[in-house]
């Protein structure tokens, strides 16, 4: 019993950076109608920026995040300005393309950069150690990940519902050429929206860097976990993110203690029996 | 066609029959595998370009092509036998796939393929005794040819596997280019191009989506189960969605709304990897860095460019 419930909070840390990257999509999805493929690769460069400011350059571990955060944001400025303004108005195989490219040249890139050479910097002082839950010791560093997962949740809610900012961005998801109308400037929207569902990547990527192993490649990996979510949610919908994230979190961590070998299959037969059976996603309203 | 075209592809067939006479074992390798991407984006084209649908998950009907010629072979070693259960295994696959796919369009399709493809992929690298988990299958002999009563032929030099390889392909593409142009391939393009439009006029649509479906998984499987036997190993990475993205990009880099887009594609994909490769082993990042520059200079494809003035015609009746 006690193994059921501890194997459960594994799957909730699992689930925060699952949430974490898929919430980055979801706001980009549901604002820009892109599907950027090159998500995932931003959760890694986050990761790696986040290696080199804490674990190679010795910086505190909240100033390396938070560098982390800026340059990927400045990476997805770059993404959103440079390349994919472009291409809004195209058929969506190139948009798909063009963000595949981009995996491309970020998994070399990192190759070149940290020549693919990652290894798990300590946890910082603070977050180390352990407490006893169900009679185990349970990481402080999983439960503050649950902290920050949970805090991103809050924050973005209120973000979203209460600011000017948010209700703007959701204006402009909701119908572009109106909010275009009525004085918003959309272009600047989508930007400002790109950059911030990075930093969500990159917060995600940066957050795991003492208990996780990056590797070039992983970008692939995590668009995979990040796009089942954002299916089972339902494109575009935040709500729906953060649940189907604690739901595949902890299926996953169940699945790997229980069905090892069929954990990843039945993960993808989820995805497609929710896309057969309600395509707009589990929590649509 | 037009005649300097025509005059064009026969001496690139001449070529490639003498191929074995004019080059060694590696260039006769990259013409294999651009012989096999060909054939693979073929199928994927006639899905993406011809009916206007774009699946993600092709390298799933590719891998079971690839692990189902291999079991055969390395049970029963008759490249026939090898062959032809890989290609049914691909064609089954994509029929069962295609009947839940095909009611779905725009990004659904593209969620609901990319999920198939990595069940696909999950099987592959899970179960093991089957499939040699994450390690593969491995020591996938190249048996001789046998039908009986007609053929028998042993493939046990690289040349003799090429012209295997090489007949395959002309036969699938040849095959391909008189389906386009047939009442089928004509009622896929209209579907394409106006679904309401098609349907008004009678054309049961999602059962002609299937048989397209159908088509582009046996092309998958027949350039998987090729691939078997030329590579010795398969293992689960053919099958993930990153290996389903190069028929996308081999059709995209030659031109979508060309019938020999994605074999120019294919072709340029191996040269490009080629060239790169002699001067840096960071080729991935000079082929993204390509196609980003070709998604946002030149969508036509380069096949429309190489080719602009003499496809000119063409490409304007299949567009």
């Amino acid at each position: 019993m006690d193994t059921i419930a501890f194997q459960g909070l594994i799957g909730l840390s699992l689930a925060m950076y699952l949430w974490l990257i898929s919430a980055g999509l979801t706001i980009i999805f549901g604002v820009l109608r892109i599907v950027n493929f090159a998500h995932g690769s931003l959760f890694m460069v986050g990761a790696y920026l986040a290696f080199t400011f804490y674990g190679q350059l010795g910086l505190p571990f909240w100033l390396a995040i938070l560098l982390s955060l800026l340059g990927t944001g400045l990476l997805g400025l770059v993404m959103e300005r440079g390349f994919l303004r472009r291409i809004y108005g195209i058929d969506e195989a190139y948009q798909l393309l063009l963000t595949f490219g981009f995996i491309l040249i970020l998994d070399d890139a990192v190759k070149i950069i940290w020549g693919g050479v990652f290894r798990i910097p300590p946890i910082p002082a603070f977050l180390d150690g352990a407490w006893p839950v169900f009679g185990r010791p349970f990481p402080v560093y999983n439960t503050f990940i649950l902290g920050v997962g949970l805090a991103v949740a809050v924050g973005l809610w209120a973000l979203f519902e209460k600011t000017w900012w948010g209700r703007t961005v959701r204006a402009t998801a909701s119908d572009r050429e109106m909010a275009n109308a009525i004085g918003v400037n959309v272009p600047r929207v989508f930007s400002g929206v790109f950059v911030f569902g990075s930093m969500l990547a990159a917060l995600g990527g940066a957050l795991g860097i003492p208990v996780r192993v990056v590797a070039p490649g992983i970008g692939a990996t995590m668009i995979i976990q990040a796009f089942i979510i954002t299916v089972i949610g339902g494109l575009g919908n935040l709500k729906g993110a953060f649940v189907s994230s604690l739901i595949v979190g902890i299926l996953s961590a169940y699945g790997t203690l229980f069905f090892p070998v069929f954990e990843l299959f039945f993960i993808f037969v989820i995805m497609a029996v929710v896309l057969l059976v309600r395509p707009q996603g589990l929590f649509a309203r | 066609m037009p005649r300097r075209l025509a005059a064009l592809l026969m001496v690139l067939v001449l070529v490639l029959f003498a191929l074995p006479w004019l080059a060694g074992r590696y260039p006769l390798y990259l013409a294999m595998r651009i012989l096999i991407l060909s054939v693979f984006s073929l199928g994927f084209n006639l899905l993406f370009g011809y009916t206007g649908l774009l699946s993600f998950g092709q390298a799933g009907f590719y891998a079971v092509g690839a692990y189902g010629c291999a079991k055969i072979l390395l049970a029963v070693p008759n490249l026939f036998l090898g062959l032809l259960g890989g290609v049914l295994a691909a064609g089954i696959a994509a029929l069962l796939l295609g009947i839940l796919s095909v009611r779905h369009t725009r990004i659904y399709i593209k969620m609901l393929t990319l999920a198939f493809g990595m069940m696909i992929f999950s099987i592959a690298l899970k179960w093991r005794d089957f499939t040699g988990g994450d390690d593969g299958l491995v020591g996938i002999p190249r048996a001789p040819l046998e039908i009986p009563g007609l053929v028998s032929l042993s493939l046990a030099t690289m040349e003799r596997y090429y012209y295997v390889v090489l007949v395959v392909a002309l036969l699938a593409i040849g095959a391909m280019y008189r389906l386009v142009r047939s009442p089928l391939g004509l009622t896929l393009q209209a579907i394409r191009d106006s679904e309401s439009r098609a349907e008004f006029a009678g054309v049961p649509v999602q059962r002609y989506r299937l048989v397209s479906f159908t088509i582009a998984g046996l092309y998958a499987g027949v350039a998987g189960a090729l691939l078997a036997p030329l590579e010795a190993t398969i293992t689960p990475p053919e099958a993930h969605w990153s290996t389903s993205a190069e028929p996308v990009l081999a059709t995209l880099l030659g031109g979508a709304h060309i019938f020999g887009g994605p074999i120019v594609g294919a072709f340029l994909f191996f040269m490009i990897k080629d060239v790169i490769v002699r001067f840096t082993q960071y080729w991935l990042i000079w082929l993204g860095a390509i196609v980003v520059a070709l998604v946002l200079g030149f969508r036509g494809g380069v096949a429309s460019i190489l080719f602009g003035r003499l496809l000119a015609r063409r490409a304007a009746r299949v567009r």
